[in-house]
């Protein structure tokens, strides 16, 4: 895949009610690029990441300006079908939420929705991505079991088989491993690496340590504001802007 | 230090003394009642009474057959017409929480639950059994639909609102509809709970006198058709209870039981339904 932009959002303004959480953010986002979004709690980063799936429009206070090109498509725009984004755009929580299914049934719902009746192609389509979630071979036997009873690492790779497979072209992360032990969240890391051959991701994360280990690009928000942007290596080693070097030594966070 | 334990830890074991009397207390008033009808009403009970017509005035014997049909009938017409509206009523209250509408309907069903079902009755009565000018069975499922509707919908309001928000918000960042979201993730999971509501709406249903005697009225014979007056269980016990036949009295005891085991077996075949579910 070649690293072309996927994503860009411009002078990006979002408020909740009188609170304005994200200021004339302007980012781009190249595909076949793990993108870090990094930051204190508080910050914007997680309503970033819900402003490019527009998972904020379920919220009735949120009021959006500017505008989010994806595929130069503006995602606000009122010809944009949300359906077909979110299909595009797919999501995995910081809590792992598989639903109250088998764990067939969890990786089968996306696919359904969007018309799958076919049960082979289903089948196919479960296998293919339980796969890709590195979770087939600790599940292959037990499809029919709920998902409720598989670990907390297990459960979140299931639910980013779920966003698999609907093949989106995007994955939004939002901290998915703050909940995970050190394994779990290796495994998970394992993953995120092998998945940026074939999709964009964009991930948040409380963890510089994880920032540095998975991504390529990271933006350090603060206050709704992009501080900086750049290259992962550099920006953890030679960040430019004080703020930045502040957050990253520890001296607030 | 010494003092201030022994002192907690009797504080601690009067506290649980006097919750466990409460509660014992609690139960008993239910086993008392139950052991009682009991009683006073399993002597009564045969197949036949559950079977047949109760016997002209004056002789003795006969049966409360067409009381339970016609509660039988009442509540499950009741039943069906309150279930979809409750559900749909919910299910908006449940997507549109802060609505003018929902914060309208959410008070009116909360009057209604408080309003004596003896008024709904009466509202009833002048509604259709005045203008249709006879009493019916069908009034009667009318009145009982009236009674269950706030039961119901407040009810799976608060079932639905025990879904998780995370399960909603996985399903529509997949790209699935509000519809799709309601109909595929949150309605299964809160099946349990919204069955646990209906039950008790019909329980509170299959109980009702008031509503029922001013709409239905009562009958000695079989329901022949919804537009005549009909039987029921509570306007038959409350008949036989103050009548001056022991015969009647006692039969009132057998029918208060049979109406008892109804209820009973509904709300275990409901536990054991929604058990029956979750396993999987």
């Amino acid at each position: 895949m070649e690293n072309s932009v996927k994503i860009v959002t411009e002078k990006l303004n979002l408020y909740y009610g009188n609170f304005q959480a994200l200021k004339e953010v302007n980012l781009e986002v190249c595909s076949g690029k793990v993108t870090a979004l990094i930051g204190p709690s508080g910050c914007g980063k997680s309503t970033f990441l819900r402003s490019l799936n527009r998972l904020n429009d379920l919220i009735d206070s949120v009021r959006v300006e500017g505008e989010v090109r994806i595929d130069g498509e503006n995602i606000y725009d009122k010809s944009c079908d949300v359906v077909r984004l979110r299909k595009k755009v797919g999501m995995v929580f910081q809590k792992a939420n598989p639903f109250p299914k088998s764990i067939y049934e969890n990786v089968a719902y996306g696919p359904r929705i969007h018309g799958v009746r076919d049960k082979k192609v289903l089948d196919r389509i479960v296998e293919k991505s339980l796969r890709e979630a590195a979770l087939w071979e600790e599940v292959k036997d037990n499809l029919s079991r709920s998902a409720l009873r598989l670990s907390g690492g297990q459960q979140q790779r299931l639910c980013i088989a779920r966003v698999l497979a609907v093949e989106p072209e995007v994955v939004l992360m939002d901290e998915p491993t703050s909940a995970l032990d050190p394994i779990a969240t290796q495994k998970i890391e394992d993953l995120i690496r092998a998945l940026k051959q074939k999709f964009t991701i964009v991930i948040v994360t409380h963890n510089m340590q994880q920032a540095a280990r998975v991504s390529d690009i990271t933006a350090f928000f603060l206050n709704g504001e992009i501080v900086e942007v750049g290259n992962t290596g550099l920006l953890f080693t030679q960040p430019v802007d004080q703020r930045t070097e502040d957050y990253i030594t520890g001296k607030f966070g | 230090m010494l003092k201030r334990k022994t002192y907690r830890k009797w504080n601690s074991r009067i506290a649980e003394a006097i919750c466990t009397v409460f509660s014992f207390i609690a139960v008993l008033a239910l086993v008392i009642i139950v052991y009682y009808v009991f009683q006073r009403g399993f002597q009564v009970i045969s197949w036949s009474f559950f079977t047949s017509l109760p016997a002209p005035v004056g002789q003795t014997g006969g049966g409360i057959g067409n009381a339970i049909v016609g509660s039988l009938v009442m509540v499950s017409l009741g039943t069906l017409c309150s279930v979809p509206i409750g559900m749909a009523a919910a299910i908006y209250l449940y997507e549109n929480p802060y609505s003018r509408l929902a914060l309208v309907t959410r008070f009116a069903n909360k009057v209604l639950t408080g309003i004596p079902t003896l008024i709904i009755g009466l509202y009833i009565y002048i509604l259709i059994v005045l203008r249709i000018g006879s009493y019916s069975a069908l009034a009667g499922s009318i009145s009982l639909a009236v009674v269950m509707l706030p039961i119901i919908t407040l009810s799976a309001e608060e079932m639905l609102r025990l879904v998780p928000e995370s399960w909603r918000d996985a399903s529509l960042a997949l790209g699935a509809t509000r519809r799709q979201t309601i109909m595929r993730v949150v309605l299964p999971a809160s099946a349990g709970g919204l069955t646990v509501g209906v039950m008790l709406a019909v329980a509170t249903a299959a109980g009702q006198t008031a509503p029922v005697l001013l709409t239905a009225l009562s009958s000695r014979f079989w329901l022949a058709s919804l537009g005549q007056p009909s039987a029921s269980l509570p306007v038959l016990i409350y008949t036989y209870a103050v009548s001056p036949f022991t015969d009647w009295q006692n039969q009132a005891w057998g029918a208060a039981l049979s109406l008892i085991i109804f209820i009973f077996i509904l709300n275990i075949s409901a536990q054991v339904f929604i058990a029956l579910r979750q396993r999987r």
